[in-house]
């Protein structure tokens, strides 16, 4: 029993049961550092689920989008299908909207009603009877968007309570919009126009469509020019180049680039790819090769590290056998290594995907109207766009910028969960 | 008179290999550094056809530094400098003029522990044919497939799952796969770096005895740490010792009466 009990300050003390002050004191320390850990998640995971809380809570109204439904008459003749643009397409629009408020009449209260509805609507008619001409003497229900300021009141962005100088709605557009309300003219689908439609001035109309098809070009280049580029590099420089004082420079160096801030790349675009080659500004094009400087050093690095985790054992085999230099890179270590090449890919061309300063400098952050036909058409990029649509006044840009970035923001982690799970999938256990 | 024909016959039997059969690699000063370490000092010794050579020694004494000399595999070591010559079947292989790739397919090699491709089994015995263009798809490579596997010792058990993984099999047959895939590109030398190191005692006597029967149509050179090893498979062994080759001649002389104190001391476990 001796062994198992000692003298301490008088008590009998079990050492294998009690703990002694010192070892007490070590628990605690555990315990404290456990704590801090945990509680450094907590403050980390509270600071996210407010910012993407935040996010979606803004962006909840741009879910939808507040149409008003009008029959539209189509008078005989008012419409040239071979010279569309000779119609007006506003006045016959106005037509069926003075019908339901006949008592609109000074010029005054007509614009104040126009206000409520989008200036859209009449490109809108134009396009629906174009694409289906047998209408012209007929009539044509047409649903469109209501205005910022009706789409607002709609949501309740726009409190009706207020005092009518504090907000931007007359008492009449509230009386008229209540009217449209009570013959079921208003309705608020889904909004598909957020993704389809190219930006525009107005809220109701602005959509992403140019913003992704420019991200879209943008990151095609970027990936045609890195990824062969990155590996090229990266397999020459871990595989064929001699380790010289010249090599480390190199690679000390791929390993600065990687760090220089994104908005050096910018400059460098500007002054080399815009001024000296002349290439077009606010092109996808442009976008694609400022991105894929930025990216290279992240492929390279990961290409690297993917060639460099292939076990000699697999080199050594493949050379036994009498394999070249090429073939053993080409047949077997290459193909062990692509996985973690592809996830360090899609980990740079995500960032490449959110990157917003460079593009700024090439003035991809141009207003643009229409999507982009080729990528040496003038485009914006999803980043560039959420700065544009944050920089506007409007109400109704408030909602769509958190909507945008909920749409980069669902790329970005739809790029690094195909990452993940490839590294999962394709990870090899020697 | 038939006394002396008898000793004739016992001295052809026990002196040197060399003298029954040709030379297949003879080594004449060769000297390796590491930078400006030098790992292996002027080592002269000749291998003999179609025999088992062991290489001994303690842990760093050079016997891997030279056995990857054989078919330079050291070329692949960028630090790594070979002076002197080698030569198989007369050729000196540190020739310019010798494509190291040509050498390799001549001179196959078993590594320490079992590295097949991450392949099925198939492909990992027809990729040395296939790259050398040794053999058509298709029944041609079925063919040498089958034969490098059967004597290598695995066809039995590896036949119905030749598109299955090689990394599937246990580490033994693991280990032949590579005595099979080194074999399948028709080498004349085969050299195994402690081929057994990795494996248990069961699967080590499966490669031992398929050594044995290898020997009929291969040279083949092993570094073995195992004194029993280098006892039970070879003919003639080499020891080394810091570099330096102490002592060559039969395994049976040099287990039963070294000439070199150190070798009596290394395999009677005093040190290494």
């Amino acid at each position: 029993m001796s062994d198992t009990t000692e003298q301490t300050g008088g008590a009998k003390r079990n050492v294998w049961y009690d703990p002694d002050a010192r070892l007490k004191k070590r628990h605690a320390a555990d315990m404290r550092l456990r704590a801090y850990g945990i509680a450094a998640i907590i403050f980390a995971l509270g600071m996210l689920a407010t910012l993407i809380g935040t996010i979606l809570i803004t962006a909840a109204p741009a879910v939808t989008q507040t149409m008003v439904t009008f029959e539209v008459e189509v008078p005989e003749g008012s419409v040239d299908p071979d010279n569309p643009s000779g119609a007006s397409y506003q006045t016959m629009l106005n037509a069926s909207i003075a019908r339901i408020f006949p008592d609109v009449d000074t010029p005054r209260e007509r614009r104040e009603l126009r206000q409520l509805f989008s200036n859209g609507g009449q490109y809108q008619l134009r396009d629906q009877i174009l694409a289906d001409p047998s209408v012209i003497g007929g009539t044509v229900s047409i649903a469109f968007p209501l205005s910022d300021i009706g789409d607002q009141l709609h949501k309740g962005v726009i409190d009706r309570n207020l005092p009518p100088d504090f907000r931007r709605v007359s008492d009449t557009q509230i009386g008229w919009y209540d009217v449209l309300v009570e013959r079921g003219q208003i309705s608020a689908p889904l909004n598909w126009g957020l993704i389809f439609n190219a930006d525009s001035r107005f809220p109701e109309l602005a959509g992403l469509k140019g913003a992704l098809v420019g991200s879209f070009y943008a990151l095609l280049i970027c990936f045609l020019i890195s990824f062969p580029v990155g590996i090229a590099a990266a397999v020459y420089l871990e595989e064929f180049a001699p380790k010289n004082r010249l090599t480390d420079l190199i690679e000390v160096n791929i390993n600065n680039l990687a760090a220089v801030p994104s908005i050096v790349f910018g400059l460098l675009g500007l002054a080399v790819f815009l001024n000296f080659f002349g290439m077009p500004r606010s092109a996808p094009v442009v976008g694609g090769l400022v991105l894929s400087l930025m990216t290279l050093p992240t492929i390279i690095i990961a290409t690297r590290a993917a060639l460099k985790a292939v076990p000699p054992s697999i080199r050594e085999a493949a050379i036994g056998v009498g394999a070249s230099k090429m073939q053993t890179v080409g047949h077997h270590v290459l193909p062990l290594a692509m996985p973690g090449i592809l996830t360090g890919t899609i980990i740079g061309l995500a960032q490449a995907l959110g990157e917003t300063a460079p593009l700024l400098l090439i003035g991809m952050n141009a207003f643009i109207t229409a999507a982009p036909d080729s990528m040496f058409n003038p485009s914006t990029a999803l980043p560039t766009q959420i700065y544009i649509w944050a920089d506007s006044p409007e109400r109704g840009f408030t909602s769509r910028t958190s909507a945008a970035i909920i749409v980069l923001l669902g790329f970005l982690i739809t790029m690094n969960a195909i990452a993940i799970y490839m590294r999962k999938r394709f990870e090899r256990k020697w | 008179m038939a006394k002396t024909v008898e000793k004739a016959d016992v001295l052809t039997d026990t002196a040197p290999r060399t003298a029954g059969h040709e030379v297949k690699v003879a080594a004449r000063d060769v000297s390796v550094y590491y930078g400006d370490k030098q790992a292996l000092i002027d080592v002269t010794i000749d291998i003999p056809a179609r025999q088992v050579m062991a290489f001994i020694g303690p842990s760093g004494c050079g016997k891997s530094t030279f056995l990857r000399c054989i078919n330079r595999m050291n070329d692949t070591i960028d630090i790594c400098s070979v002076k002197g010559r080698i030569e198989v079947d007369g050729v000196n292989i540190y020739d310019p003029k010798i494509d190291p790739v040509l050498l390799r397919a001549r001179v196959g090699m078993v590594f320490q522990k079992p590295n097949p491709f991450p392949k099925s089994i198939y492909d990992n015995i027809a990729y040395g044919p296939r790259i050398h263009g040794k053999a058509k798809a298709g029944s041609e490579m079925d063919a040498i497939v089958e034969k490098s596997l059967r004597r290598a010792g695995l066809w039995n058990e590896v036949k119905d799952r030749l598109k299955e993984p090689g990394i599937g099999l246990s580490g033994g047959q693991q280990q032949r796969l590579c005595i099979a895939r080194a074999i399948a590109v028709n080498p004349e030398i085969i050299l195994m770096d402690e081929p057994c190191s990795a494996l248990d005692p069961i699967a080590t006597a499966k490669v031992e005895e398929l050594i044995d029967e290898l020997r009929e149509r291969y040279t083949i050179v092993i570094v073995t740490h195992s004194m029993q090893q280098a006892a039970r498979v070879s003919q003639r062994a080499a020891f080394f010792h810091l570099g330096n080759l102490v002592e060559e001649g039969e395994t049976e002389r040099m287990f039963t009466n070294p000439s070199d104190q150190r070798t009596q001391d290394y395999i009677t476990g005093r040190f290494g």
